[in-house]
């Protein structure tokens, strides 16, 4: 009488201990495509762990190129990365759209996203992105108080780029074509001490009697950050293996 | 069996309670010998075993609990052990967790620990104890999107690091959250609103009933950008708020003009439509007040109101009365007075009149409002707390209306209650309850505000931020907040200077604004002429610069109080007018000024002198630089640029006397209107 009881409540405490995790049901896809694109999203810039402000666009075609509606795409991200919705079907325009925040590690960061295809195989792309941590943040703040005027090529309503007044034109900080070239160093230098102290152009005024060299830090450390192609610490290769 | 053979049977007994008692005293320490932390350093042994830098790697490990002890801060972070290699430069290639090199930090580990800034379980030895949430001890990690609020337990002035932070904390006062919840910070200072709620003692002179209900009924149907949020009223609560807010409403200083007031018919002129639009835009009306443009653009500051739909909100005479001198109505407005003349007054008023939605009051018809209407009316807003933000004749502003907010960071986990669907965790509670606080029940009294994301990230790290630990944190440590100074001119100018409400956009001594310049050292820095002018009709100085002073119709008096006052008090200590250093500016010296200004220090680039020639955008033109600035205030200027305005994107170039003296020769030498200045 006793045993069924104890067994009863032994069953019972272990179907309360164990864990279910339940696997997120996907939507059942109409559709197969054969080629997945980026629409829009790649290459943007946002503090670690925030949404990034735009949305990531994906499209699926088929064999000929034209959209495919009610395909599958699946979204994976470098972990740590958040979805507002991982998986979907594209809709009428053969695009499927979501948000996207970046992990809470700082740096480069890939999002994945992968659909089937008509003869079964998996097509994906990878959509690079960027995390600022703590040093690139506070690096952005001063990029905009000092440099950001001759820097950016760009023009907004409250301020108006300068680059094409002179010359020679001022590097655009996400011209890692260039910059990448230069060491950590060499960056420290131009902004501490300007470019008449290096025999460069005198309009870059030497900041280094106004900012501290934790601040010129974390500026080299934004610039880092937003290099296009992306920047590779000399050294790092080696460990990678 | 046992009275046969009792012996036998007690000591099987005997040997299966030893068995069973060495068991169960070895679970602990076996327990304890199989935890993850000896798994991660046998790994992380492994892992740097095959590198070049392995040897040195090895070295620098010491296996083991590790554990940072700072009594003071009752801080026992055991965090190491696991993440062995926070400070290692040469892992900044690893990303695999724990053994990731910590990124660059303001503060040292060894000073600080871990949890004070990312929360979690120090003591822990296990992984899961330490990061999650369990029965025994509630506070998990904190997500790294809000974790500038950890830096805000002791900063508790604005960091250049922590721009979420700041923008949360200027949120909550400038949302007017604390209208209704109190905020203590841990300085004891208490956190202030900086929003401009109308009053509503004088209402019914300014508006219609049928504007009150509808804008009650839904604030963001006249304007996207209002900041009253929707309280979502029905349709009889409504009507009985308006009922009410009319009759309560008194006589303001208006009202003698109102009474004796001539109907003017609303001019259909179309010339002086475009004469009226230009006068808004002169005076620079835009740098306060938003509107929509044709292309449904929503154009201006937000300092004020928006405009879009005015006309379908004020009435008529009330406007004018208003553009003529807002004091009369509302003494605490950050509107100033502009001095404008009749034709002024009529044109802007007729302008603004003609910005109507007719689609607004459309199907608003009510009836007249019954004594009963009007006392539900009154029970509304009292059980709604408007009085919290507007002045409301007869209702007192309620005190602690809303829970107190000054320790939310720590809100115990038992007191929080979820609704479906959002994740069981603190800033996951702050963050919906933001959002969306009737979700957490139909009867809670708060609304819902209109926020971007960026702002509910931010608002929820400043509440974050608001922290048992921030209270017990040693006080050193504590960075104390900036509050706006309680800073009043005195005397005639003082009161000009109140009645033009300077202090909306210019910053002295440490009150007001930061739209425009601080003028806290403007005395030392202008020459009288200069002012003068300036003060008649004030142009800009920066290129592209969108915001500007706007002309206010002065009087000569009222001119020379102003800048009397202003070359007398606003002087800067460090700035002596009597002597330029090095003695007089001689020809030579300015010859010698323009070849540093062009070629040495290549100046052009941000500032031009010639309009034809230079094409620097960043800061002030220079043409008529030497009827503007003093010559003492230049050259301390060249010196050191952020002593005299902290933040100023001009650094400072250390230059010699020698050059500073020359660059201020010829700043001096330029007067444009006499050409002098010209290259």
């Amino acid at each position: 009488m006793k045993k069924p009881v104890m067994l009863l409540l032994l069953a019972l405490a272990m179907a309360a201990c164990t864990r279910h995790e339940q696997a997120p049901v996907l939507p059942a896809a109409s559709a197969k495509g054969a080629a997945i694109v980026e629409v829009s999203g790649s290459k943007q810039v946002q503090r670690i762990g925030a949404a990034l402000d735009q949305p990531i666009v994906v499209q699926i075609n088929d064999a000929q190129g034209a959209a495919v509606k009610g395909a599958l795409v699946q979204l994976s991200g470098t972990n740590g990365t958040a979805f507002e919705s991982s998986a979907g079907l594209t809709d009428e325009s053969g695009q499927f759209t979501t948000l996207v925040s970046a992990p809470g590690q700082a740096g480069h960061f890939e999002v994945v996203a992968a659909t089937s295809t008509s003869d079964g195989k998996t097509v994906e792309i990878k959509l690079d992105e960027m995390a600022l941590g703590y040093e690139q943040t506070l690096g952005r703040q001063l990029n905009q108080q000092f440099c950001i005027r001759c820097h950016d090529p760009e023009s907004t309503t409250e301020r108006v780029s300068n680059m094409d007044n002179l010359d020679p034109k001022p590097h655009p900080f996400a011209e890692g074509d260039t910059l990448n070239k230069m060491s950590d160093a060499d960056l420290v230098a131009i902004i501490s001490r300007g470019g008449n102290a290096l025999n460069k152009s005198a309009s870059m005024p030497p900041f280094g009697y106004t900012l501290s060299k934790s601040d010129i830090q974390a500026l080299v450390s934004y610039i880092r950050a937003v290099a296009d192609p992306p920047y590779h610490a000399p050294g790092a290769a080696y460990a990678n293996k | 069996m046992s009275l046969r053979n009792p012996f036998g049977g007690v000591s099987r007994r005997f040997a299966a309670a030893s068995v069973l008692l060495a068991v169960v005293a070895a679970i602990a320490p076996a327990r304890d010998f199989f935890r993850d932390w000896r798994q991660y350093q046998r790994q992380y042994l492994r892992l740097v075993h095959g590198r070049p830098d392995g040897a040195q790697l090895e070295r620098r490990f010491s296996g083991g609990l590790q554990q940072i002890w700072i009594p003071e801060l009752q801080v026992v972070d055991r965090c190491t052990t696991c993440h062995v290699a926070l400070k290692e430069a040469n892992l900044a290639d690893i990303s695999m967790q724990p053994f990731r090199k910590h990124p660059a930090m303001p503060h040292s580990l060894t000073e600080f620990g871990c949890v004070i800034c990312h929360r979690g379980q120090g003591p822990a030895t296990s992984s899961p104890e330490a990061h999650h949430a369990t029965e025994a001890w509630e506070e998990p990690l904190l997500p790294a999107k809000y974790m500038e609020a950890s830096c805000g337990q002791c900063h508790l002035s604005p960091l250049p690091g922590t721009p979420v932070l700041n923008q949360g904390r200027r949120l909550l006062e400038r949302k007017g959250c604390v209208n209704c919840h109190n905020i203590k910070l841990a300085d004891g200072s208490v956190v202030q609103s900086s929003d401009d709620p109308p009053p509503l003692n004088h209402i019914a002179e300014k508006t219609t009933r049928e504007w009150i209900f509808a804008f009650v009924k839904n604030p963001q149907a006249y304007a996207a950008t209002a900041s009253m949020p929707n309280f979502a009223f029905s349709d009889d609560n409504a009507r009985d708020i308006s009922a009410f807010l009319i009759a309560q409403s008194t006589p303001s200083g208006y009202a003698p003009k109102l009474a004796s007031r001539k109907a003017t018919p609303a001019t259909t002129d179309a010339s002086a439509a475009t004469e009226g639009a230009s006068l808004y835009g002169q005076s620079f009306c835009a740098s306060c007040h938003a509107a929509q443009n044709a292309g449904g653009n929503l154009v201006g500051g937000d300092l004020g109101p928006e405009i879009t739909r005015i006309g379908s909100k004020v009435r008529p005479e009330w406007l004018e009365e208003w553009i003529r001198d807002p004091n009369g109505y509302d003494a605490d407005t950050t509107m100033p007075h502009y001095r404008f003349n009749d034709k002024q007054v009529s044109l802007l008023t007729n302008y603004l009149l003609s910005k109507t939605d007719s689609d607004l009051l459309a199907n608003v018809k009510l009836e007249p409002a019954t004594q009963q209407q009007i006392d539900h009316g009154r029970a509304l807003v009292v059980q709604n707390g408007c009085a919290s933000c507007h002045k409301i004749e007869g209702v007192k502003k309620p005190e602690n209306f809303a829970p107190d907010l000054s320790r939310e960071g720590s809100k115990p986990f038992a007191q929080l209650t979820f609704p479906k669907g959002v994740k069981n965790s603190l800033p996951d509670y702050i963050s919906s309850k933001i959002h969306d606080p009737r979700s957490f029940g139909p009867n809670l009294k708060m609304p819902k505000y209109t926020l971007t994301p960026a702002e509910l990230d931010a608002l929820s790290t400043a509440l974050l931020s608001l922290t048992d630990r921030a209270n017990s944190l040693p006080s050193r440590l504590r960075i104390a907040s900036v509050r706006e100074s309680k800073y009043q001119p005195a005397g005639k100018a003082g009161r000009l200077i109140s009645d033009l409400r300077c202090f909306s956009c210019h910053s002295i001594n440490g009150r007001g604004g930061d739209m425009a310049a601080d003028l806290s050292w403007e005395g030392s820095s202008v020459q009288r002429p200069w002012l003068v002018d300036f003060l008649k009709n004030p142009n800009t100085l920066r290129p592209a610069l969108i915001r500007r002073m706007p002309k206010f119709n002065f009087t000569d008096a009222e001119i020379n109080t102003l800048t009397d006052y202003m070359l007398t008090v606003y002087q800067s200590p460090s700035i002596d007018q009597d002597t330029i250093p090095g003695g007089s500016l001689t020809p030579q010296l300015v010859d010698q000024g323009r070849q540093l200004f062009y070629s040495k220090y290549r100046c052009q680039s941000c500032h031009i002198i010639d309009p034809i020639q230079d094409k620097g955008y960043v800061g002030p033109v220079l043409s008529q630089v030497g009827l503007r600035l003093t010559p003492a205030w230049i050259f301390a200027w060249f010196k050191d640029p952020q002593s005299l305005r902290p933040g100023s994107p001009e650094p400072n170039q250390h230059m010699t006397d020698e050059d500073a003296k020359a660059l201020t020769a010829y700043m001096m030498s330029l007067k444009a209107h006499t050409k002098t200045g010209a290259k």
